[in-house]
This record gives C-alpha cells, sequence and structure tokens, in this order.
C-alpha cells in the first residue's frame, strides 16, 4: 500500500493488521508510527487489537472430549489390525 | 517469519505410529486433537457433525501415513486433512459455499463504523468518538468475555472465522494457514484483519463503558 502524507486515524486503523503482520514497507511504517507518536487514541486501538489477539488465544484452553479420543483409539486400533 | 518449531519431534512420532505404536498415536491426537475439534467447528456448525469430520480426518491421517514424506510439516498436513474432509463434509450436507471466494463477506467492510471519525474539517479521517481503554484488564479474561469472543468468531463469515481460529486461536503462523487453506499470503492477511476488527468491535461493545445507574 502505498500513502502519501499523513495517514488519518480510519487509515490507520485498517493497517493494524498489516502493522502487526510485519507486511507494511519502512516507509509505511514509519508513516504508522508517527501517527501513533501523537495520536493516543490509535494507541489505545493498538492497544486493543493486541489484546484482542490474546483474547482469541484463551479459547485455546481445551481437552478432548473423552469419548472422542476413545473412538479415535479404536479407529487406530481397527487401522492397525489392517 | 518461519513456521512455530514443532513442539513433537515428529519424525520420529510418524514412525512409530506407522508401526502401530498405540502411546504414539494418543500423543498425536492429544497434540492436534483439540485444536481440530475446533476448526472443524468453523466448517461445520453442528457439534456433533464436527466430531464427525474429526474421526473422519484421523481415518485419513492413518491411511496416508505411508504416503506421508515431510515435504510438509506433519501438522500442516494434517489440518489440511482436516480441511479437505470437513469441505467435502460440508458439500455433502448442502453448504457449498467456495471457500477462498471473499465474496458475501459484507464486501465494504471497514475495520471501525466510518460515523466513528470526523467526516470533514481540518481533522477529517480523525477520530470523533474515539475508543478508550479498557479497564479493568481482568474483565478481558473471564469467562463473559470468552464467551463474546467465542460468539463473535462463530457468527462471523466462515473464511474469516477458519482464519483467525487457526492464527490466533490455535497460534498457527501465516505460512502455516497459507499452506493449510491454500490461499496466498494477502488474502490471509485481509481475512484475518476483518476477523479481528469484527472481534474488537464486539470486546469493546461489551467491556466499554456504560453510563451509570
Amino acid at each position: 500500500m502505498k500513502l502519501s502524507r499523513d495517514l488519518t486515524c480510519a487509515e490507520v486503523v485498517e493497517l493494524v493488521t498489516e502493522y502487526l503482520e510485519g507486511g507494511l514497507s519502512a516507509r509505511d511504517r514509519e508513516r504508522f508510527e508517527e501517527h501513533l507518536g501523537f495520536c493516543d487514541w490509535c494507541v489505545t486501538y493498538l492497544d486493543q487489537m493486541r489484546q484482542t489477539v490474546d483474547a482469541a488465544g484463551r479459547l485455546r484452553e481445551e481437552d478432548l472430549d473423552p469419548e472422542l479420543q476413545d473412538a479415535l483409539i479404536e479407529a487406530f486400533r481397527g487401522w492397525r489390525a489392517g | 517469519m518461519t513456521e512455530v518449531a514443532p513442539t513433537l519431534d515428529e519424525r520420529a512420532l510418524v514412525v512409530a505410529v506407522r508401526a502401530g505404536d498405540e502411546a504414539a498415536f494418543r500423543r498425536l491426537i492429544a497434540e492436534y486433537g483439540p485444536a481440530m475439534l475446533r476448526v472443524a467447528r468453523r466448517h461445520v456448525s453442528d457439534h456433533a457433525i464436527a466430531e464427525e469430520v474429526v474421526q473422519e480426518a484421523w481415518l485419513g491421517v492413518l491411511r496416508g501415513l505411508e504416503r506421508f514424506e515431510g515435504r510438509s510439516s506433519l501438522k500442516t498436513w494434517v489440518f489440511r486433512i482436516l480441511r479437505n474432509t470437513a469441505i467435502s463434509r460440508a458439500e455433502r450436507e448442502g453448504r457449498t459455499v467456495p471457500f477462498s471466494s471473499l465474496d458475501g463477506d459484507g464486501g465494504d467492510d471497514h475495520a471501525v463504523e466510518e460515523s466513528r471519525f470526523q467526516a470533514e474539517g481540518r481533522w477529517a479521517g480523525h477520530w470523533a468518538a474515539p475508543p478508550e481503554a479498557w479497564s479493568p484488564e481482568a474483565r478481558l479474561l473471564d469467562g463473559e468475555t470468552r464467551g463474546v469472543v467465542e460468539r463473535t468468531i462463530a457468527e462471523l463469515p466462515r473464511a474469516q472465522a477458519i482464519v483467525i481460529s487457526l492464527r490466533d486461536v490455535e497460534g498457527f503462523s501465516p505460512e502455516e494457514v497459507c499452506n493449510v487453506l491454500e490461499i496466498s499470503e494477502s488474502n490471509q492477511r485481509v481475512l484475518l484483519h476483518r476477523a479481528r476488527s469484527r472481534v474488537r468491535a464486539a470486546l469493546e461493545d461489551h467491556l466499554g463503558e456504560r453510563p451509570g445507574p
């Protein structure tokens, strides 16, 4: 993405993922960070996107249902028996 | 970026499972099974069908193990089998939305409602209704918030739901997601951006300051 002037907040919120993914060119990253330097609201927004990623990661806390696990082991034994 | 280092010695595990080692198979399903079920749920909404998809995928893994050459990581290979199994199951169920299609994702989709930015003047495009920091942070950790995240992801267009699940829930790298779903890096990023933006908005609704009583 090419940006020719100072970023607006509306543009920053669309670039956040590319920024976090390391997908911005050096020049655009500089512009993005320059904006953050004077815009606390966009800093808050960026924080919230990071918190969102963390919150999604907490859905991971789950073990496999024992019944499904047993079914899989049965399938494995069947496969092994040929 | 590189693929996340495998937490298992994949090669040794594959050899052991091929040889019929049940303990090795148990390790394999402990490692990938829970994630496979969660991802299957994004493909087919019904829990019982998702479980069947996972079982079918494991049979595919076992049958394919002889041919597994380690050209992709075991994880990528397993999740690609899961994806293919889920897609053909969804087709049998009459759900045939092409996966990579961005259509139906809401087209003109802004991360934040346009009305929250100033429409004109010197500060056009800057915040009119800026976000407020979430506090206390502990609320981000509670069960209610977790439910909001879960429901929001479940309601996303399918491709977005699968990408955010693989990336942010299961912790796959961008490369792994592209390999599993056979989509481009830029497509992956667009889907992830839309998904994260929507989840953030839902969290903002949930955690935001509300007028006092």
